[in-house]
């Protein structure tokens, strides 16, 4: 047995997410004796963050993790509200922000990202402007939304953030604006067919979604925002959300000496450059030996996958990091769930189910190899989908956009 | 309040007992192996796949079409299959047995 695996060793993780909290978790299920350290500088009990633009605007109980029992059980010191300051790889300690060090025998970095505030002239002096991030955020778009007289919100992006973030205003009963600056929403993600479609779903249920709009000022008076446009045109926002990305946490790892890159480099075990320290979740740029390239996700998947590897990793197994990646998406009834990369796709097609018209999927292709699928409240092609990319199976594509052939595998590869 | 038994898949078996919230959930809150619920219980993830004993399917309901759609190609699905995170708890669900699925 390896000497990491007694009762004296200590694993120190920092930050409390998805991807921090399958780590403790997953560590036990690995064998590890040892004791188990969670810091994160969020006061709350960790909690699952893609409700939060979704349902939570609506619902305000916090959809926790675990709950805090669970963490006695397993015998995970739970630290909140507690931030690192830094990293001593000479010493093996981290530094609080008390002053006070930690010692570590394996270190996992699960630091997450926070959002981008793009520098937009007034932004700093905007009233009732928030990212959304974190269930604060949300609370404060909460409480500035009940306390609106007018509730005219405007979302600066239109990515899912932005998107989801909107559906659930609009349920709420607010006038929702969403301002993008691409031509097209989604336009990093998606093919221009699934643009379409969501451009037509917030048409349908009332939002404006105007596209090409790239905010230069945000001017203020009388708690009213007045957001502006290069194009000249204006908003009047009594609330603003900011959806547009997110910036990898990356300083920590940066000052103590590992490698970054886009995000902390990891190798398909989670591993950064130095044995002890381990990086997962949406900070890391991480090697996917199915893709045979480096990839950072900002996903749930990424983070509760790479947490399980590590674990098992630091367990003195020899797990590798080969998942296809899956995402999903919800925006008022429609359900969208995506695998795979469309990365350097070359050809996309589009299959409606004869049975209902929200029924939609979209296959990417790189000449004869699927790379990924959008399904649209439709399970059986993103399951269908998943397993054509992880086989590398050759499709048939007349059959697949043909909707009298049912979605199954002997239907629709070739013989 | 209902009782509700789980059955691991090395045959352990785990009582608990809960009076809200979706079946995943409870058991997430107390380690059930084999069930991660890793999508928050939105039928995403089919990471809480069970079976209903058969003699207690009627408690429980049958499985949606989304869930069956999740588990169409999962070499571990019967008729006897659900996503648990879509199986609320309530008083008539006391006595259920859930045997937890093998994963993929």
């Amino acid at each position: 047995m390896s000497d990491i695996l007694t009762k004296e060793s200590i694993c120190v993780v920092i930050g409390a997410s998805h991807a921090g909290v399958n780590l403790a978790f997953s560590l036990r299920k690995e064998g590890w004796e040892g004791s188990i350290l969670l810091f994160d500088k969020d006061p709350e009990i960790p909690y699952h963050r893609p409700p939060l633009s979704k349902t939570y605007l609506s619902n305000e109980e916090v959809n926790v993790l675990k709950s805090a029992e669970s963490y006695q059980k397993e015998n995970i010191n739970l630290n909140l509200g507690v931030l690192v300051r830094s990293i001593n790889r000479t010493d093996k300690t981290i530094m609080l922000s008390d002053g006070t060090n930690q010692a570590y025998d394996k270190l996992v970095l699960a630091t997450g990202a926070r959002p981008i505030i793009p520098p937009i002239s007034g932004i700093e002096t905007a009233t009732h402007l928030y990212p959304l991030r974190t269930a604060e955020d949300v609370g404060h778009i909460r409480n500035a939304f009940h306390t609106s007289k007018n509730k005219r919100v405007v979302i600066l992006g239109g990515g899912y953030i932005g998107l989801e973030t909107a559906a659930s205003i609009k349920k709420l009963g607010g006038t929702v604006t969403v301002l993008e600056r691409e031509t097209r929403i989604l336009a990093r993600v998606t093919a221009p067919e699934m643009s379409d479609f969501f451009m037509n779903l917030h048409a349908e249920n009332g939002v404006e979604v105007l596209t090409d709009k790239n905010v230069t000022a945000i001017n203020g008076t009388n708690g009213v925002n007045m957001v502006i446009c290069t194009d000249e045109s204006q908003f009047e926002a009594d609330i603003i959300v900011i959806g547009v990305g997110i910036r990898v946490n990356s300083e920590l790892a940066n000052s103590a000496g590992l490698v970054i890159e886009n995000g902390i480099l990891v190798d398909e075990t989670a591993c950064t450059n130095d044995k002890d320290i381990f990086a997962i979740g949406d900070c890391t740029f991480h090697y996917n030996p199915h893709y045979n390239r480096h990839v950072r996700l900002e996903s749930v998947q990424n983070a509760v996958d790479q947490a399980k590897v590590a674990a098992a990793a630091i367990c003195d197994k020899h797990p590798v990091y080969n998942t296809i990646p899956w995402f999903w998406s919800d925006q008022y009834d429609a359900k969208l769930q995506m695998v795979g990369l469309s990365e350097g796709y070359n050809e996309t097609l589009i299959r409606k189910e004869e049975s209902e018209s929200t029924k939609i999927s979209i296959w990417y292709f790189k000449d004869d190899i699927l790379l990924a699928v959008d399904a649209i409240n439709n399970p059986k092609a993103f399951v269908l989908g998943t397993k054509f990319i992880k086989d590398g199976s050759k499709i048939d594509k007349s059959k697949l956009v043909d909707v009298s052939v049912p979605l199954k595998p002997d239907e629709l590869l070739f013989l | 309040m209902a009782k509700i038994t789980f059955i691991t898949t090395d045959n352990k078996t785990i009582t608990l007992e809960g009076t809200s919230g979706s079946v995943m959930q409870l058991a997430v809150d107390n380690s059930v192996p084999g069930i991660d619920g890793d999508c928050g219980g939105v039928c995403s993830c089919a990471t809480c796949h069970v079976h209903v004993a058969p003699e207690h399917q009627t408690k429980t309901g049958e499985a949606t079409e989304i869930e069956t759609d999740m588990l169409e190609l999962n070499d571990y699905a019967n008729e006897q299959s659900r996503l648990c995170c879509q199986i609320e708890i309530s008083d008539a669900l006391d006595g259920i047995v859930l045997q937890v699925a093998e994963s993929d």
